[in-house]
């Protein structure tokens, strides 16, 4: 398995959009930096464009590189290996690299000019996002045979994670404005591991106070450690759940 | 060997394989062959793992190759079409399939590599190959870890006469050896000095599997062509 994983990170590497996403993350850090001069206004201006690009590369990456490398699953599929221990492969190849280039382009930054224990916080978010979404690619690459309609998919995924959900979100919220939501609000949250990021993030910065009554319900029980815990839990079910059943699909698919 | 025992496979409204069982032994060198579709390369995809069938067992060795996959290390595969990694050179694959697969007692053959001549052109991308180039990188690293079983789907397609021959005579070579080899093609002619049993597909389903000198003896022909058309014939009537 080592040996395949190194072959899948060797490949995406001579691919160098990677590198490229790198200098990205590591330009709009800087810059984002630079602009403001309070570094924590800067960690939000940066945590927005974190929530945004972060998702969108990993499952757009993802996907591509999975249809893309149809041949070579092929291959090895044909040889002594386990399709677990091939699909686990893809899988970390594909979280490692994009951890890492998100590490490097935006984390070194964020923990030169934040070095605080929500520059730490925001690093690690950024990181299991990436792996969240590669492991939401990889069950839309093993759903569908057609590459358009995979890459259609990966894309309405993000649409959907980044942008309609919250709007469903404020629908709910006019329609049922009468009644207390800030309970149910937090669980809603769990529903979407972008919106769930972002309030961690936010709780722990000043403007939280802006929030009102919401913000402190939610201050109340994510700002305590066993909030903490449940939010990163639910971080790595978004992980476990969609990798396990794209595994238990492609271990009965056709090639 | 091989067990195929009554699989079935459907695809869509397709039906590629309908209760299909054989047998292949150890030292037979066997053409597999039937029209276009009838499901050849579905069965050599079932035996190797590619395919799942929905009903049906295969055994290798007597174990079910369901949730087995060691066995495949005695498998050397050459694909119809065979499909690599753009990006990568023909030395990269190479290298990279004998990292993946060589176990410790692996004696790796090169010779195909060296009597195709590939080693000139190692720092080729796969991208760039013509079929007939691909072929040769295909056969080469079927025969490259001296497996026990050879499944060869249409091996000669593409491939010009000199390295066709090459290719024929490394088969005869390993079937010496006692080796399991299928073959699938279309060209008969090809295969007349090569195998000694043919199995004959249709619709999914096994017509006849029988032992060449039997089947010349039967219709009188030398030819395995023309001694298979006149089966055929036969069996309509």
């Amino acid at each position: 398995m080592r040996k395949v994983v190194k072959y899948v990170i060797l490949d995406i590497l001579r691919s160098k959009i990677i590198l490229i996403y790198t200098l990205l993350l590591f330009i709009i850090s800087l810059s984002v930096f630079f602009l403001d001069d309070n570094n924590s206004k800067g960690l939000l201006s940066l945590l927005n464009l974190v929530l945004f690009i972060v998702p969108l590369v990993s499952i757009i990456f993802s996907t591509i590189y999975i249809y893309n490398s149809s041949e070579f699953i092929e291959l090895l599929v044909s040889q002594p290996l386990k399709r677990k221990s091939i699909w686990m492969s893809l899988f970390i190849g594909l979280s490692s690299s994009l951890v890492v280039s998100f590490i490097v382009g935006a984390g070194l930054t964020v923990l030169y000019f934040e070095p605080s224990i929500t520059g730490i916080l925001m690093i690690l978010l950024g990181s299991m996002l990436s792996v969240i979404f590669v492991a939401i690619a990889l069950l839309a690459c093993v759903i569908t045979r057609d590459k358009t309609k995979g890459i259609g998919a990966a894309i309405f995924l993000w649409l959907y994670f980044a942008i309609i959900f919250d709007g469903l979100v404020l629908f709910l919220l006019f329609q049922f404005a009468d009644y207390p939501l800030e309970k149910p609000m937090m669980i809603i949250s769990a529903f979407n591991p972008i919106d769930l990021s972002r309030i961690m993030i936010l709780l722990r910065l000043d403007i939280s106070a802006l929030m009102g009554y919401t913000g402190a319900v939610f201050k109340d029980f994510f700002g305590t450690s066993i909030g903490f815990i449940v939010s990163v839990v639910t971080l790595l079910l978004w992980i476990i759940i969609p990798l396990y059943f794209s595994e238990r699909i492609f271990r009965k698919k056709d090639l | 060997m091989i067990n195929v025992n009554n699989i079935s496979k459907q695809f869509g409204k397709l039906k590629a394989l309908d209760g299909l069982s054989i047998e292949f032994t150890m030292g037979e060198c066997i053409a597999l062959i039937g029209p276009n579709g009838c499901g050849k390369t579905t069965l050599i995809k079932s035996i190797l793992g590619m395919v799942v069938p929905d009903e049906g067992t295969i055994l290798f060795n007597k174990k079910d190759i369901y949730k087995d996959w060691k066995y495949r290390s005695q498998i050397g595969y050459m694909p119809q079409i065979g499909r690599y990694p753009d990006n990568m050179t023909i030395g990269q694959v190479i290298h990279m399939m004998i990292d993946i697969r060589k176990a410790d007692t692996t004696i790796l053959d090169n010779e195909l590599i060296e009597n195709f001549e590939l080693n000139s052109m190692m720092n080729k991308r796969m991208r760039t190959l013509s079929g007939g180039t691909r072929q040769k990188v295909s056969a080469s690293l079927a025969f490259l870890f001296n497996a026990n079983v050879l499944i060869l789907d249409e091996p000669t397609a593409g491939l010009d006469p000199v390295s066709s021959e090459i290719l024929k005579d490394k088969i005869i070579k390993e079937k010496s050896k006692g080796k399991l080899i299928i073959i699938t093609s279309h060209v008969l002619s090809e295969l007349d000095d090569i195998v000694n049993q043919i199995v004959y597909m249709q619709e999914g389903k096994l017509k006849f599997q029988k032992e060449i000198s039997l089947l010349r003896a039967e219709t009188g022909e030398d030819k395995l062509s023309k001694a298979i058309a006149k089966t055929m014939l036969k069996n309509k009537i």
